[in-house]
């Protein structure tokens, strides 16, 4: 987005709680949007923008008509792409494209949901049979968890990955998460941890799944001319780019995901490549998605993941590509069963200087990355690279 | 969600042809003899080059284990049918389908070869294919 009149976002605000028995999954959004604007220092009435994604208790694609009838919102654009866990990624490029061409210029971004409160069993469970694709997938039992299970294997295969390897990811994580008040797992964990817990769908184990958690999270994006009333660092975002991938009719590769076109998309609109990322937020449903998406980001080479991620490299605040320094989804929140949201969330507060001490990074620029849906079948990619303000 | 025998998918015109084979014991794909392209799921156009002069080929059931993984647990599922494989298998013909391996999971794994069984479920015409180890 070089060359273009800028965009930034400046508010973000993540829902505190990990469980909510006792709220309305619309009191969450109404919560987490009120979050975002008083960060923002804006107000309700500033808002003309609104994007969201999958309320879960209501018909999907009518999502922004409940959220803005119980906001009392007026919005002259609405986007409401739903791309699982990654939509709330690609709702920031969204959101910048609309300002840019007046459609808006205060977008409020809204994530929220309660699986945790309603007991939904996440990954694991079988799903009803609803759609083409779920009578040639879900008949057989292919639960979330199998299909990132089968990316796991036969990356294990192809590359000679190890189940320690993939372990790093979630140590790191739990290193970061001590640090966290908020977040669900507060105990460091070793590798031994990881790989001696249960194994649910070989070869994951339980502590390569991520949290199941209520919540919710929320982001303002600005105009130019906004940002000049505010008084609020703001972060600019400086590239975007998405990418659905699927079975491909039977040529599916499931070492590969869509973030190669993602990322590429995101860094050649910033002008910048990997090399210029000083931290990364990196969808972290399972393990063996993060390891999938540093290496098609292209953070090492292919097939390099499980060597790369050894030794600390993702730990904050000293590894070589600190990642996820709330936690991430493996130990903090992945609030409705998508962590999309709080991807941004994290390198905002990163690049703002707002991180945890104990895992501030001095951060120029930054990315955050999404993956929706299973790396197995088809996901949605979306990856944002954004920039400090006077960087 | 009925998952005894086994759930039962949802066929619709472009599919029964595909599920009325496998109760006959056939397993089929797609070809488009436009493109060459081998494919699956079936569908009624060519997804590479949308020619809707497409064919359905039966395959010799044979193929290889490319990648799986063993649900030790699952939620919603009959106890007695875990551990479960869940698999996919890449065809002699080429596409690689979504299925389960009917075997212990110690005798499985990637490059396995693997032939074709059919499983009824509740509907009489309607049979679903999965796969067992085999001698080549």
């Amino acid at each position: 987005m070089a060359g273009r009149e800028p965009a930034y976002i400046a508010g973000a605000f993540e829902h505190p709680t990990r469980e909510a028995p006792n709220k309305s999954t619309m009191q969450l959004h109404a919560e987490v949007a009120k979050g975002a604007l008083a960060d923002a220092g804006l107000t309700k009435d500033d808002v003309n923008g609104l994007f969201t994604a999958g309320v879960p208790e209501y018909r999907s694609g009518l999502s922004p008509l409940v959220i803005a009838d119980y906001l009392g919102m007026d919005a002259s654009y609405v986007d409401t792409t739903d791309y699982g866990g990654s939509s709330y990624v690609a709702h920031v490029g969204h959101a910048v494209s609309a300002i840019r061409n007046g459609k808006c210029d205060v977008a409020l971004v809204t994530l929220a949901g309660r699986p945790r409160s309603r007991g939904q069993a996440t990954g694991s469970g079988a799903r009803e049979v609803r759609t083409v694709q779920d009578s040639f997938e879900r008949i057989y039992g292919a639960t979330n968890i199998t299909m990132y299970g089968m990316a796991a294997r036969r990356h294990m295969h192809e590359y000679g990955t190890t189940s320690e390897q993939l372990a790093e990811i979630r140590v790191a994580a739990s290193q970061h998460a001590q640090h966290n008040e908020h977040a669900m797992f507060q105990d460091p964990v070793t590798v031994a941890d990881v790989v001696e817990s249960r194994v649910v769908a070989d070869p994951l184990h339980l502590l390569d799944c991520c949290v199941i958690s209520d919540g919710g999270g929320a982001l303002v994006l600005v105009s130019e001319d906004v940002r000049e009333d505010i008084d609020r660092e703001a972060v600019e975002v400086l590239g975007h780019g998405e990418a659905p991938s699927h079975h491909d009719a039977g040529r599916i590769d499931v070492t590969r995901t869509g973030a190669e076109s993602s990322g590429e998309r995101a860094f050649a609109e910033a002008g910048l490549g990997p090399e210029d990322i000083d931290y990364a937020s990196i969808y972290d449903s399972f393990t063996i998605t993060v390891l999938e998406a540093i290496e098609d980001l292209g953070f090492c080479e292919k097939g390099e993941g499980g060597e790369f991620v050894e030794g600390g490299t993702l730990q904050a605040p000293d590894g070589d590509l600190p990642f996820n320094t709330d936690g991430g989804g493996l130990c903090s929140n992945h609030p409705a069963n998508r962590g999309g949201m709080t991807k941004v969330i994290e390198a905002v507060r990163q690049l703002r200087g707002e991180a945890n001490p104990e895992v501030q990074v001095d951060a120029d620029v930054a990315l955050a990355h999404g993956t929706g849906g299973s790396i197995a079948t088809r996901h949605g990619a979306a990856t944002v690279v954004l920039g400090r303000e006077g960087r | 969600m009925t998952w005894e025998p086994r759930p039962v998918p949802e066929v619709n015109p472009e599919t029964e042809r595909y599920w009325q084979a496998a109760a006959s014991g056939d397993l089929l794909v797609r070809e488009c003899p436009d493109c060459g392209l081998v494919y699956h799921y079936p569908r009624s156009l060519c997804p590479d080059c949308f020619s809707e002069n497409v064919e359905w080929r039966e395959t010799t059931g044979r193929g290889e284990v490319y990648s799986y993984s063993t649900a030790r647990t699952m939620s919603g599922w009959p106890e007695d049918d875990l551990p479960l494989v869940v698999a996919y298998v890449e065809l002699d013909e080429g596409p690689r389908l979504m299925t389960n391996v009917d075997a212990d999971p110690e005798d499985v794994a990637v490059g396995t070869r693997v032939e074709v069984q059919f499983v009824d479920t509740e509907d009489e015409d309607v049979s679903i294919p999965v796969f067992a180890p085999v001698e080549d």
